[in-house]
């Protein structure tokens, strides 16, 4: 009795996820951000396991980073999501996966807001055949792109090269997972272990061979939060956020850093560089930072990608004593060729930042 | 060091386990009022004084209950005791009364 009632509750935490065929949309931000992580995840789903992943060059952004910011009204972004979601049904998928958090959020909104208003629906489907003749539809599955990472971490591990262990001592790492705040904080039900005990990276770091890191600041905000960003005179209070985190992980000594979300990563990582130059503090060993990995990379790393092809020579946290520890080869002249062999250019070396 | 034009914001974490509660719990049992105040913020929104300082015994009350005197200080030193507050305190209270036994438990 008492294990059919947990049964039931924890049900309510579960997520369905389906297997395969998915209509993928990139992000509008993370190619400049972490430029290899979605290719990973297109080479890694493709062509490593075998599954049907198709994307057009006709979808855009959701307007979410717009909506966030006030630039736009939310029936604006809704019809951008309408018209995402008809190209989908164009092309003949029913399942929908994006690769961005906030998109994730946008259309879990949008989709609820839809199921709530009728009336609204009927009015962007007007609007989305008035400006793009395309027929509304929505999707069966919503899912994000790390759900998919989540479903297939056993088929990745299974085809694993490296684990996220130290090669020395034989211990796992240590690993911080952070959540984008879109992910399941908004719409807990849509999230894999929702808002309260989300599983979505922990279930990846622990398929994966690493050792969860659970500090008191574990489910604090990045500090991105759009406008808190976006006018000069408010960074100081995404930088405290972010501040806030690595001083509540220090003492826990994370050797690396997991996220779901464009701006997480970003944050976490740069800002480390911007601490360390205003406050002559670093978080990492020997006066390094801590590394932080989109799951794409960390999921690239175990399975024996080039560390260069995922674009980890675009981190500002170096991520060479990460990949030492673990073991995975690395060559330190090529650190900053492009993929046609060509010097890149080497970023100036950063004052405290090792 | 780099001036970026930001720095990271003061942490306005409290914590109360590090502030001293024995002179609020004074203040409380001489002036059982100090607990009625439900924070309306009407007492501030007649202040004289807070036209033209920092002051406001709404503030000064919750920053005594989390510990910070100081902080307090400053928004009760410009008071003059006029006693407009006690005239519109929904809940009764003698504002004035209670800002002096502040003054003399916290010997601001």
């Amino acid at each position: 009795m008492i294990y059919e009632g947990k049964k039931k509750i924890w049900a309510e935490y579960q997520k369905e996820i389906p297997e395969d065929h998915y209509f993928y949309v990139r992000s509008c931000i993370r190619q400049s951000f972490f430029p290899a992580s979605e290719a990973t995840f297109l080479d890694i789903t493709r062509n490593k396991l075998g599954k049907d992943i198709f994307e057009t060059e006709h979808h855009t952004t959701c307007g979410g980073i717009a909506y966030h910011s006030d630039a736009i009204p939310q029936e604006t972004a809704m019809t951008i999501i309408a018209r995402q979601f008809a190209l989908m049904k164009k092309y003949g998928y029913e399942n929908y996966v994006c690769s961005c958090i906030t998109s994730f959020g946008l259309y879990c909104e949008t989709l609820e807001t839809w199921r709530e208003f009728p009336e609204l629906q009927q009015k962007i489907a007007e609007n989305l055949w008035k400006t793009c003749h395309l027929e509304f539809a929505k999707p069966k599955f919503l899912v994000h792109a790390s759900d998919l990472i989540f479903k297939y971490r056993m088929q990745i591990a299974a085809k694993s090269k490296y684990k996220l262990v130290n090669k020395n001592t034989g211990e796992p790492l240590r690993v911080v997972e952070h959540i984008g705040c879109h992910y399941s904080k908004m719409f807990p039900s849509k999230g894999v272990g929702g808002a309260e005990y989300p599983y979505v990276l922990v279930g990846m770091i622990e398929a994966w061979g690493g050792q969860i890191v659970d500090y008191p600041e574990r489910r604090h905000c990045c500090g991105f939060g759009f406008r808190q960003y976006f006018i000069k005179s408010n960074r100081g209070y995404s930088l405290a956020n972010t501040h806030k985190k690595f001083e509540s992980m220090e003492p826990f000594k994370p050797d690396m850093i997991i996220t779901n979300c464009p701006g997480c990563p970003y944050f976490l990582d740069r800002w480390q560089y911007v601490i360390a130059e205003t406050e002559g503090k670093t978080y990492g060993q020997d006066g390094h930072g801590i590394p932080v990995f989109t799951y794409e990379e960390v999921a690239g790393l175990v399975m024996g990608y080039d560390p260069w092809d995922l674009g980890l020579q675009t981190h500002q946290v170096s991520v060479e004593p990460l990949l030492d520890k673990i073991g995975i080869p690395y060559d330190p002249a090529k650190k900053y060729l492009g993929k046609n062999g060509k010097n890149l250019g080497q970023p100036e070396k950063p004052h405290c930042l090792k | 060091m780099i001036d970026f034009g930001f720095s990271v914001n003061p942490s306005s974490r409290i914590n109360l386990d590090a502030a001293d509660g024995e002179k609020f719990h004074r203040l409380a049992a001489l002036e059982p009022d100090a607990l009625k105040c439900m924070a309306c913020g009407s007492c501030s929104a007649s202040c004289s004084a807070a036209a033209f300082e920092d002051t406001s015994l709404r503030r000064a009350l919750l920053s005594l209950q989390n510990g910070l005197s100081d902080d307090a200080a400053k928004l009760l030193s410009h008071c003059m005791l006029c006693g407009k507050c006690t005239m519109v305190c929904p809940r009764g209270i003698n504002t004035r009364h209670l800002i002096l036994s502040i003054l003399k438990i916290y010997s601001l």
